[in-house]
């Protein structure tokens, strides 16, 4: 698999916090990256430096780079809009906007300029497929997205990041705020977008990166102490905070 | 084993005693300003409903009580509205917005948050004063309609500028993040997620502050609003009157017939009180269904 992602020794620090400390990480295509560890290890805050939603945090200061397909996207030249088109993010709670599902849908195409009907149409019906709700919203796509259940909006929201068309898909744990069913499917979901997406998914159930991810990234502290194979990092870790952590002795 | 047994009946029979003694304070509380408002809708309408008659609405002022109508201070109030709600909605807002979601968050933002804060209490009869020597004076527009309106606008840019900003910052984070998340822009954040959910709020508090506005007297006496006016208002430079105005000058005649008259113009300027709250309830239900 070939590298999409290459962070280099990239440090954060909110005000005099150093929240991230010489992270040094690839991201593989196409394939599933989890990011694990305990609550304020900093595996959210890299996330949001992947679309650069930390931007909007005052006080935020970064050093080192990210690059994404060869473009370093904290230089100057980037257009934070176009990158946040093309790495779509799917949030811990499911945020629909109170509109109509359609609409919910159609949101990031129309402020990307497409306005002709057909077009929206054809963009609302592929994404939602690919999302697997089609079959359940098909004939009420007028109604309000607030009538979803969470599992649904949360499919929605991805139907949504999806219809802008990115490469890369971020998911800030998608699934917390669901069931256990509902889990499943946005799991089984991310199975079958990881074929035309690169996803990075940040949770803290274990046991969902060991069953849905390719490659794990463990963090403690702010920096990453072990990434590899997700099969490798559960069977076989090499470094003894990484077992510590992921046979449940904290955490 | 009697689980009750270590209970002090005292102290429970003391909770309880205080517990019905503030739930009756409360409701005599609440009575006293519910009576009151209600012995004062009496009175009025008993006062007044004698003279609520065509002629009160297509009558001009006059010199007797008979015939004599508020026919210019209901169309100056009118007016004064239509000039005064685009001008503050489109300030008020603006500023609102600039306010919450654009200005950084430092120690320049605070104070001017501090003032308008400020703004919204300082008594009307200084906005008069302000009115007289900024539109009266300075850009010379005379006892005016225009001037009158400006006043006013001045008077409740700080409400709007308020009640609009509490609306957008009660506007949950999580959908500015979805649509910073899809590639908006700031503008695209504020007009297409954040302005449709606060623009409820928003149309509350603006209609809310042109309510205020319609029963204010005293920067309007300031300026020099007319006591008697005997004709429509023709442009914007024309001199002008409105119903609290007209109210008072009512009242301050000696006849019983011209009180009569008064308590019908406090009518009037209930009723329009009432139907601007009522649309405020109305526009703020439909918004809400549509979400």
């Amino acid at each position: 698999m070939e590298a999409l992602i290459n962070i280099n020794k990239l440090n954060l620090f909110y005000g005099d916090f150093h929240a991230l400390k010489d992270v040094s990480l690839t991201i593989p295509e196409k394939a599933i990256t989890a990011f694990i560890g305990p609550s304020g290890c900093g595996k959210s805050t890299l996330l949001r430096t992947l679309n650069r939603m930390n931007d909007m945090i005052p006080g935020t200061r970064i050093e080192g780079g990210i690059a994404i397909g060869g473009t370093e996207i904290y230089s100057d030249e980037v257009d934070v809009e176009t990158l946040r088109k093309k790495v779509g993010m799917v949030f811990q709670q499911p945020n629909p906007f109170p509109k109509s599902i359609y609409d919910n849908v159609a949101y990031g195409p129309r402020l990307h300029g497409i306005t002709s009907k057909k077009e929206l149409d054809e963009i609302v019906e592929t994404s939602l497929k690919s999302a697997v709700l089609w079959d359940e919203v098909k004939d009420h796509l007028k109604r309000s997205a607030f009538g979803l259940s969470g599992g649904q909006q949360q499919r929605l929201c991805i139907a949504r990041a999806l219809a802008v068309n990115p490469n890369i898909l971020l998911m800030d744990e998608a699934t917390s705020a669901l069931d256990p069913i509902s889990t499943l499917k946005i799991e089984e979901l991310a199975q079958e977008l990881k074929d035309k997406y690169t996803i990075v998914m940040v949770t803290h159930n274990m046991h969902q990166a060991a069953r849905v991810s390719n490659q794990t990234v463990f963090f403690l502290n702010g920096e990453v102490i072990e990434y590899s194979d997700t099969e490798k990092l559960f069977s076989n870790p090499s470094d003894q905070r990484t077992e510590d952590y992921i046979s449940g002795r904290f955490g | 084993m009697n689980i009750f047994q270590d209970a002090n009946r005292k102290q429970i029979a003391g909770r309880r005693r205080t517990d019905w003694l503030l739930h009756m304070l409360f409701v005599i509380a609440t009575s006293i300003g519910v009576l009151a408002l209600c012995a004062l809708i009496i009175d009025i309408l008993i006062d007044g409903i004698v003279r609520l008659q065509p002629d009160l609405f297509n009558n001009f002022p006059s010199r007797k009580a008979d015939g004599s109508g508020m026919k210019s201070a209901l169309v100056g109030t009118i007016y004064m509205l239509l000039i005064m709600a685009p001008i503050s909605f489109i300030f008020g807002v603006g500023a609102a917005i600039y306010l919450e979601e654009y200005a950084k968050k430092g120690r320049l933002t605070r104070l001017i948050q501090l003032n308008i804060s400020t703004l919204a209490g300082v008594p009307s009869i200084v906005y008069g004063i302000l009115g007289l020597a900024l539109f009266v004076r300075l850009l010379a527009l005379d006892r005016s309609l225009i001037a009158g309106a400006l006043t006013m606008t001045l008077l409740v840019l700080p409400i709007i500028i308020v009640a609009a900003q509490e609306a957008i910052r009660a506007v949950p984070r999580s959908r500015r993040d979805a649509s910073f998340a899809l590639g908006a822009t700031k503008w695209q954040t504020v007009s297409r997620s954040v302005m449709p959910s606060a623009l409820p709020g928003v149309l509350t508090g603006v209609i809310l502050a042109m309510s205020r506005a319609i029963g204010e007297t005293a920067p309007l006496v300031m300026i020099g609003a007319l006591t008697y006016v005997a004709f429509l208002p023709d442009g914007l430079r024309d001199s002008f009157t409105v119903i609290p105005i007209q109210v008072y000058n009512w009242l301050s005649k000696p006849q019983i017939e011209f009180k009569e008259l008064a308590a019908s113009g406090i009518i009037v300027l209930l009723v329009l009180l009432l139907l601007m709250n009522f649309s405020a309830i109305l526009l703020r239900n439909k918004y809400q269904k549509n979400v």
